[in-house]
Formats: C-alpha cells, structure tokens, sequence
C-alpha cells in the first residue's frame, strides 16, 4: 500500500466538513415552492367580500402582485399585518389576500381590528387554492408577475427585513420586465 | 449560591483538562516518570469536579431553583422528583455536562484499570483523552453554560420539561447512549498513542479490544432504548424511522461492530494494523458527528436540540480539530509495511476482513444517505428527502450479506480453511436453515422475497453459531463440561451472534407481516388487527400531576377471550400546552397489540390506530442479547492475563519461573 | 334440518352487527387497497414537520394530503400518479425516496459500489500477498518463526 492511500480518509473528512460548515445557520426546514416558474394554478373561489363574484387566475393580470395567505386563526399573521398595511399604504404594493381555512365573520373581524391591506382577497375556506400553491402553514407570502407567474414564496412572518432583502428585488425585477 | 460553585467547578475541571492533556504527555515524550506520574491524580481530581459541578445542577433541579435558566427552561415545580432527576439531561446544556462527566468517568476507568499497561503508553492514552476533555469543557463553559442565572426576574414556576421526554426510556436512554459515544474515546486516545509512538502491535489490539466492545456495548443498549421508547412514545408504533439523529446514533455502531472484529484479527494475527487503527479514529469521529448533528440544526429531525450556529461552529470546530489531527497523524505515521500474507483466501482473517468491507459500506451508505441532502442543498440541485424507503431498500441487502457471511465465517479457522471442508460442515446447516424458514414464512402466512431473505438470514446465523458452540463443547468427559471449557469471550461472540439474528428476525417479521390499521371506533365497536379482536369499550377523563387525559378502554380478545384490557390516552399538560398520544400496548414476547387514539372524528367517534406487531420485542431483546455477549466477553479472564503477564515477566527477569500463571490465577 | 338451518342462520344474523367490522378512517374496498394507502402515506413526508411522515403526523397539513391521496386512490390513480401531484404541489421534499436521477444515481447504487469496490480491494490484497509470498517464501521461514514468536511474546495467544 501507498502511503498516498493513506491520506485519503483526511481528504474525504475535509469534504464532507466543508458541506456540514456551509449547512450551517441554513434553516433545512425552509422549503422553495414548488411552482416556481409556473403559473398560478387555476382556481375558481368567492371574493371574501362579495360572495357573488367568483374569482380566477385574471386576478393576478397586469400588475405585479404579492399574494398573502392569512387566517383569523393564524398567530403570526396578526403580527405581520401591521408591516402588510404599510406596505399597501406607503409603498404602494399591490397585495391579493388568500383567506385560507377560515370562516367570514372571523375573517371580517380581523381585517376590522387590523385594517385592510388587500386590493382583494379570495376566499378559500377547504384550502383547495392553498393545497394546490402547496401551503403548508400561513402566513405565506408569493410574489406573482404580471403574467401570474409565481416567482417566489416566503413561508413565515413579512417584515422591513424580508421585504427589503428578500421580496423587493424579486419585485423589482418583476417590474422591470413587464 | 450553590449554581456558582458548579460553575467553578467546571473551570477547575478545564484547568485540570489542560494539564493532563500537556503534563504526562510531555513526561512521555521526554521520558521523564515524574511528569508522567500526574497522569492518574489528574485524572481523578477532574472526575472529582466534573461530579461536583453535576451534583450540583441535579441539586439546583431537586429544589427547584428557578432563578438558573436550564432549571426553568426543562422543570416545573409539578413535576414528580424522578423526572426532575432526568430532566437535568432533557436540555442541550445538561446532557452536554452528563457527556462530560461520562467522559471523565471513562478516563478514570482507564486511568485505575491500565496500572499493569506501561507508563509512556498510558501517560499518552491519558494525554489524549485529556483533550477530548478540554475542548468539551469549553464548549460548555463558553457556549453552553447550565449555570447561566436569570437575575434578577426569577421565573416564579418552571416552563416543564418536554412531555415527550417525561418517561422511564429518558432517563435512561441518553446515559446510555453516551456511555457509548464517550466509551469509543478510549479506543480512539489509545489508537492516537499507539500512533505517536509508533507501537501498533498484538498488545495495542489487546488493550483497546476489551474498552471498545464496553462502548459498543452500552451503545447497543442505549440505541434499543431509544427506538422502544419511540416506539411507545411518540405514539405511532415505529421502532425505527431513519430519522439523522437515528443515523447518528447507528454510525458509530456500525463503525464500531467492524471496530471490534478487527481488533480481533489484529489481536490474534498481528495483521490488518493500520486498518483497525483507522477504524478506531473514524468511530470515535462518528460519536463526535453525531453530536454535532444532534445540536447543530443542520438537519431536520424529531429529536433535535434546539438549534444554534453559535454552538454548531464551536462542535464544527472541535470535531475538525480531532478528526483532522487525528487523520493527519494516521495518514503520516500509519505504518505501510507489508505484512507477509499468512492467511489463506478462506481463512478467518479473511472472512472478518470482509465482515469489515460489509460493515463499513453500511456505515458509508448511512452517513451518505443522512447528509446527502445536505450536499445537494449546498449545490443548489434541490432539496431532496432520504426516508425510510430509501434506507429499507439499500441497508437491507447488506445487512442480508453480512449474516451471510456470518453463518459461514463462523466455521472458518484462523490462517486457512479447506473449501472443501467449509462446503461439506455448510451444507446441513444450510439444509436444517432452509427448512426453518419455510416453517416460520408458512407460520406467518405468506412468502415475500425480503421477508425469506430476512428470516433466512437470521436463521442461518442462528444455527451456524449454535452449530459451532455444538462442535466446540463435544468433550470426552460429557456435553456439560465441553460447554463449561468455553472461553467467556466465545459465549460473547454467541451471545453477540445471537442477538444479531434476533434482531433480524424482529425487523423482517415485524415490517412484513405487522398489521397496521387507523379505523373510525365509537364507544362499543369492534375491529380486528390480524388474529385480533379489539372492542372499545368506553372513553373517560383522568387528571395527572401535571397533565389532564382522556382514556378509552380496550379490550383485547384472541378466539372471544379477553387477554388483555389497554388504556391508551390523550394528554393536555397544561404548561406546555401540548398534546401527547400516550399509546397502550399488550407486550408479548411473540407479538405487540398496540392501541393508540387519534383524532375525535365526530362527537361519539374517533380515529384509532391498531397494530399488530409481531416479534417487535425481539428487536430490543436482541440487542440486550448483544450487549450481554459484549460484557461477557471483557469479563474473560485472558484481559486479565496480561496484568498477570507483566507480573510474570518481571519474576522471569527475577529468576522465578513462572510456568503458565494466569490459567491459575485468573 | 330445515329448521336447524333457519336457527343457525338467526344467529349468523343475530351476530352479524356485534361483530361487524368496523368503517377504516378512510374506507376501502379491499385489504390490499387498504395497505397501498398504508405504504403510500408512510412514504411521504409532512412538509410542515420536523421530520414526520404524513401517516404519523397530526398537523392539519398532513391531513389534506391524505385526504388527497385517498382522493386520487379512489379516482383510480397509481402510486406514482399520486407522488408527482404531491410533489407537483409541495416539490420533492415530500417524498422520502428519492427519485432515481443524475443527482442521486451515486446514492442508489452506492450499496453495490462499496460492497463490490471493498470485495475487490480484499481480493487484489490477497492476490498481492501471496504472489510475494512465492517470490520470497525460501529467505522466510526462519523470518517467519521469529515473527510468530514476536508476536506470541507480545499477547497473541493462539486460542480464540
């Protein structure tokens, strides 16, 4: 045997630390979505406002959009509400409410107390339109292109930190193109 | 008051690290014997604070002492006494002190039962588990502190410690598993000595063989505790989910199964030295990346810490510094001399080095499957999830290999064994196995190829080694006493066998013909799980100490006799606010009923989940079986000889002969 | 006889609801229908867990996907089928066995790689030392008894 041979275990000890120290502060369980790149997936649902007006993917045409999925019943989306308002007020994003697994008096309870940051909200009460966005737990937070392409999730609470470092640029981008 | 001293005592022990891992190594070094005589007095005086510094933080949990943040973070002043005992190791910063004292309880192992090893050897072995010792010290003194005070907002009650871990499998499982993880120091501190001073030999293989197979030991037991206790506990009947932190535990097992076979051949034939040597630094590598793993958050995992990069970097670097060292000494000073092959191709040198090939590979796929989604995360090429299916499908076949090779490994002899022979001693044991396992899969009712393969193999290694142990005890003066003549450490290895083929057994009967079943049941129903019958008879509420529950009442019927009545339930505990799924099983030492209780699907009904489970126990019986061989085997008086040995030398030297002393002594 | 008949029959009847089985959560027609929803929902993962798969989960994510899964089973689906429209929704995360591609053929075939790679090295191990082992058997024996002696002196005792 070789002594070459010899250093090979350092070599692969070497490797596989230079994978576990760029694991780390990584959260694993972030996860991209799925429809990256593909178009919101069709949908026919109540407006929450007017139950008389269906809504489909047409929602999403002609303006960059933030798609927000919120619930009466979600902690975090309580917190995030107040940066959402000034996003929709200050800075003028346009933002469509996805009312996930929720009832109507619920939900108008809490857009009372909170305000209403939303152009829109559609209403999907069995989560059908979040089962297939793949939604694993509001608040989410999509940025949709002019086209209703989805361009990017952000599972979790929006804040000035999210937005400036991880949704305005994707938002930027979206713009520029269109 | 009293949480200060322990953390004094924990700077005192660092202190004490540092001087053993520099003073005695030096006096090797140098070949001064007073250095070298600080070894063991060091060595005690840091076991002495290490159990000062832990007697104190079960003290600060006894009495419940809010004002330290672990206490509040893992107790509650509602909690029964045991558990408040092992809630000191049911948080990051505690079970970190129980691996440090675990630690400085082996290096005092090895410092009061290596009087008889030569000095330069043991001052070294010492020296370097001196520095396992130092950089855990700071680990914990700077990242990890369980004295850390909440002054001056003393919580008035504790936030409770996790419900999951409020059970009889906690307290036990991490000491055990510890145990082993540390226990694989010693056979790392003594492989590094052997390195430094260029003595790879018979005697090094027989020093550290009786220390690893004690680690593995404890490591065995403590990997069966977990998997029973996630079996009953988290509530849906798995033994085992392939989870990393599973992985983690089962990567040092594996490495060091192959660990101690080779020892054996490097103890026996003086061959395969810079491989057992290898092995060594790579299963003790392994405890350290399983630490890592588990405290890092690097992966996803039920059973994880609490995660913190600042701690992951810290044990990043620690597990670099060791295995980078360590690697690096090996890749220099191995020894790459030929050794004259004096071994034929179907010799037991042979047989145990493929053993090894087998071993490794699955230590290999295991670490490659649990931190392949990490490589593929890090190149941007997805995020990918490697489960359970995975691991079934590729661990089996070399699990299936490896008793294959068992079952015929046993018969082979050391230097060289005539094929021939070997075909003709395997073929009735083959023969007496094939029709054992048509019987078990006509028993369970149904073939499946995996299922065969499995039993096959587990039969196979039991009749192989049962065989042996037949040849062996044949003696003149009657069966009895052939079977007494045989060494402690041949009863290990049949006992180890033994267990191996249990536990294969279990895991192929269990997985193939378990019955799991998640029916709708309303107070009175009936529903079957395989032969089962199980009627729920009503549902009631309960209050714990510091839990409120809701219990069904089962009960369990085999041909309209009732067995066995279970009492699965649902627990609030209110601190936390959580619910846990407290499942009930009818335990059999040839199969498990088991009853858990889901969700309430409308007001009178609810979703229940039945298993039949047959030879579940066997998976942990086995392994207790394992660990019986490993303990029987250190216990063989030849560990001992060599104090006699020494002895002996020294009289020769004297002029005494001494004609074969430990047969007598020991 | 006739009689005897019509009495075992009430009693068949008479037992029949005590003993009937009970509705599965999700209902099945057949028990091998029941098990492939079994094996279906143990192999996908909760994305919302730590590390769950969806059959032991109780997060109500985990629920619409089985109740997905139950879904397309009924619409006569097969199991891949069901897979690509989970992880058409939540992405390859979901499932615990990892497709077959460029990125993973090293995972897959790594049991045969090692195991064949390690059997192989053993073998040129031994086809080494003992082509040495003609070459230089005649200057060896005397060697050989001085190892051998060596190497008792130092601890290896000859039995097991």
């Amino acid at each position: 045997m070789k002594r070459v041979f010899l250093f090979l275990p350092l070599v692969v000890a070497l490797a596989v630390g230079i994978f576990l120290f760029a694991g780390l502060g990584k959260d694993p369980t972030k996860l991209d979505s799925a429809l990256i790149g593909k178009p919101v997936p069709e949908f026919s649902l109540e407006n929450l406002a007017d139950p008389e007006l269906t809504m489909d993917t047409s929602v999403f045409k002609g303006e960059v959009s933030l798609l927000n999925v919120w619930a009466e019943w979600c902690p975090s989306c309580w917190d995030e509400h107040e940066y959402l308002m000034h996003l929709a007020r200050d800075k003028g994003v346009r933002i469509v409410g996805l009312n996930y697994k929720d009832q109507r008096e619920n939900a108008f309870r809490f857009l009372n107390r909170l305000g209403n940051p939303y152009e829109t909200i559609i209403f999907d009460p069995e989560g059908k339109l979040g089962f297939d966005l793949g939604v694993y737990g509001a608040p989410e937070t999509y940025v949709i292109s002019a086209d209703g392409i989805v361009l990017h999730r952000h599972v979790g609470v929006v804040n000035e930190q999210v937005w400036q470092q991880e949704l305005l640029p994707i938002v930027n981008e979206a713009r520029g193109e269109s | 008051m009293f949480p200060e001293l322990g953390q004094l005592a924990l700077i005192l022990a660092l202190l004490l690290a540092v001087l053993l891992s520099v003073v005695p190594l030096a006096g090797a070094l140098t070949g001064r014997d007073s250095l070298q005589a600080f070894a063991r007095p060091l060595a005690s005086g840091m076991f002495v604070f290490t159990g000062l510094a832990f007697a104190i933080l079960t003290h600060a949990f006894l009495v419940d002492d809010f004002s330290v943040a672990y206490v509040a973070n893992n107790s509650n002043s509602m909690l029964p006494w045991y558990y408040k005992f092992s809630a000191v190791w049911g948080g990051h910063e505690g079970s970190l002190l129980l691996w440090i004292l675990m630690l400085a309880g082996w290096i005092l192992a090895v410092a009061i039962f290596s009087r008889k090893l030569p000095p330069v050897m043991i001052s070294q072995v010492l020296s370097v588990l001196g520095m396992v010792a130092v950089g855990f010290l700071l680990f914990i003194i700077m990242t990890s502190n369980p004295f850390d005070r909440m002054l001056p907002n003393i919580p008035a009650d504790g936030r409770d410690l996790n419900p999951l871990l409020q059970d009889i499998g906690l307290i036990m499982h991490p000491p055990m598993l510890y145990m082993g993880y540390v226990g694989f120091s010693v056979a790392f501190a003594f492989a590094i000595a052997a390195l430094i001073n260029g003595r790879l030999d018979a005697a090094w293989a027989r020093w550290s063989r009786p220390w690893t197979t004690v680690a593995w030991s404890f490591l065995t037991i403590g990997i069966a505790l977990g998997s029973w206790w996630a079996y009953y506990e988290l509530g849906w009947g798995g033994w085992w989910f392939w989870d990393p932190v599973e992985n983690a535990s089962l990567l040092p097992w594996l490495s060091g199964t192959a660990l101690m076979h080779s020892l054996a051949v490097t103890e026996k034939r003086g061959v395969f030295k810079s491989w057992t040597v290898l092995l060594a630094i790579v299963t003790f590598a392994l405890s350290l990346l399983g630490t890592f793993l588990v405290r890092s958050g690097v992966l996803t995992s039920v059973h994880a810490f609490a995660s913190d990069p600042e701690r992951g970097s810290f044990l990043l670097m620690l597990l670099g510094i060791t295995v980078v060292g360590s690697l690096a000494l090996y890749a220099f000073r191995a020894p790459v001399v030929h050794v004259r092959a004096r071994y034929g191709s179907l010799s037991r040198e042979i047989f145990l080095l493929l053993n090894n090939v087998l071993l490794v590979s699955a230590t290999a796929l295991v670490a490659l499957g649990t931190l392949y989604p990490l490589v593929l995360d890090y190149l941007e090429l997805g995020k990918l999830s490697i489960g359970e299916p995975f691991f079934n499908a590729t661990f089996s076949p070399l699990a299936v290999a490896t008793g294959l090779l068992l079952g015929a490994g046993i018969f082979s002899r050391w230097k060289k064994t005539d094929g021939g022979w070997l075909a003709r001693k395997l073929l009735w044991p083959l023969a007496v196995s094939v029709l054992a396992t048509a019987a078990v899969m006509i028993g369970y009712g149904g073939f499946a190829p995996w299922a065969f393969l499995g039993v096959f193999t587990a039969v196979w290694v039991t009749v192989a080694t049962l065989w042996d142990l037949w040849d062996k005890s044949s003696s003149r003066k009657g069966r009895l006493h052939g079977l007494k003549r045989q060494s402690r450490s041949y009863w290990g290895m049949v006992l180890g066998h033994l267990g191996v083929a249990m536990v294969m057994a279990g895991a192929t009967v269990v997985s193939n013909y378990g019955v799991e079943r998640d029916v709708r049941m309303q107070p009175g129903d009936t529903a079957m799980a395989g032969d089962y019958e199980i009627v729920f008879n009503y549902i009631g509420e309960r209050s714990g100490p510091n839990f409120s529950a809701q219990y069904g009442e089962f009960e369990v019927r085999l041909d309209g006799e009732t067995i066995a009545e279970l009492h699965p339930e649902k627990r609030n505990y209110s601190v936390g606010m959580s619910v846990m799924t407290e499942a009930d099983i009818d335990a059999g030492l040839f199969r498990d009923v088991f009853v858990a209780i889901g969700e309430r699907i409308s007001d009178d009904a609810w979703a229940i989940r039945l298993q039949y489970k047959p030879l579940v126990r066997w998976l942990w019986l086995g392994s207790l079986v394992m660990a019986i061989g490993g303990f029987l085997a250190i216990s063989d008086k030849r560990y001992r000889i060599r104090v006699k040995d020494v002895k002996a030398v020294e009289q020769e030297s004297g002029g005494t002969a001494a004609g074969k002393p430990a047969e007598v002594t020991g | 006889m006739r009689v005897a008949m019509l009495l075992l029959l009430a009693a068949f009847w008479l037992a029949g609801p005590a003993s009937a089985e009970v509705q599965e959560v999700y209902d099945f027609d057949t028990r091998a229908e029941e098990q492939r929803y079994q094996q279906l929902i143990s192999e996908l993962r909760c994305p919302k867990c730590q590390n769950q798969n969806i059959a032991d989960s109780n997060a109500p994510i985990s629920k619409d996907m089985r109740d997905q899964v139950y879904r397309m089973m009924r619409q006569g689906a097969s199991n891949e089928e069901i897979v690509d429209d989970l992880v058409a929704r939540f992405g390859e995360f979901v499932q615990y066995k990892p497709p077959v591609d460029k990125r993973t053929i090293v995972l897959w075939a790594f049991p045969a790689i090692a195991a064949i790679g390690g059997f192989l090295v053993v073998a040129g191990v031994l086809w080494r030392a003992r082509r040495r082992n003609e070459q230089d058997s005649a200057l060896s024996d005397d060697e050989k008894r001085r190892a051998e002696r060596i190497l008792k002196d130092q601890g290896g005792s000859s039995d097991r």
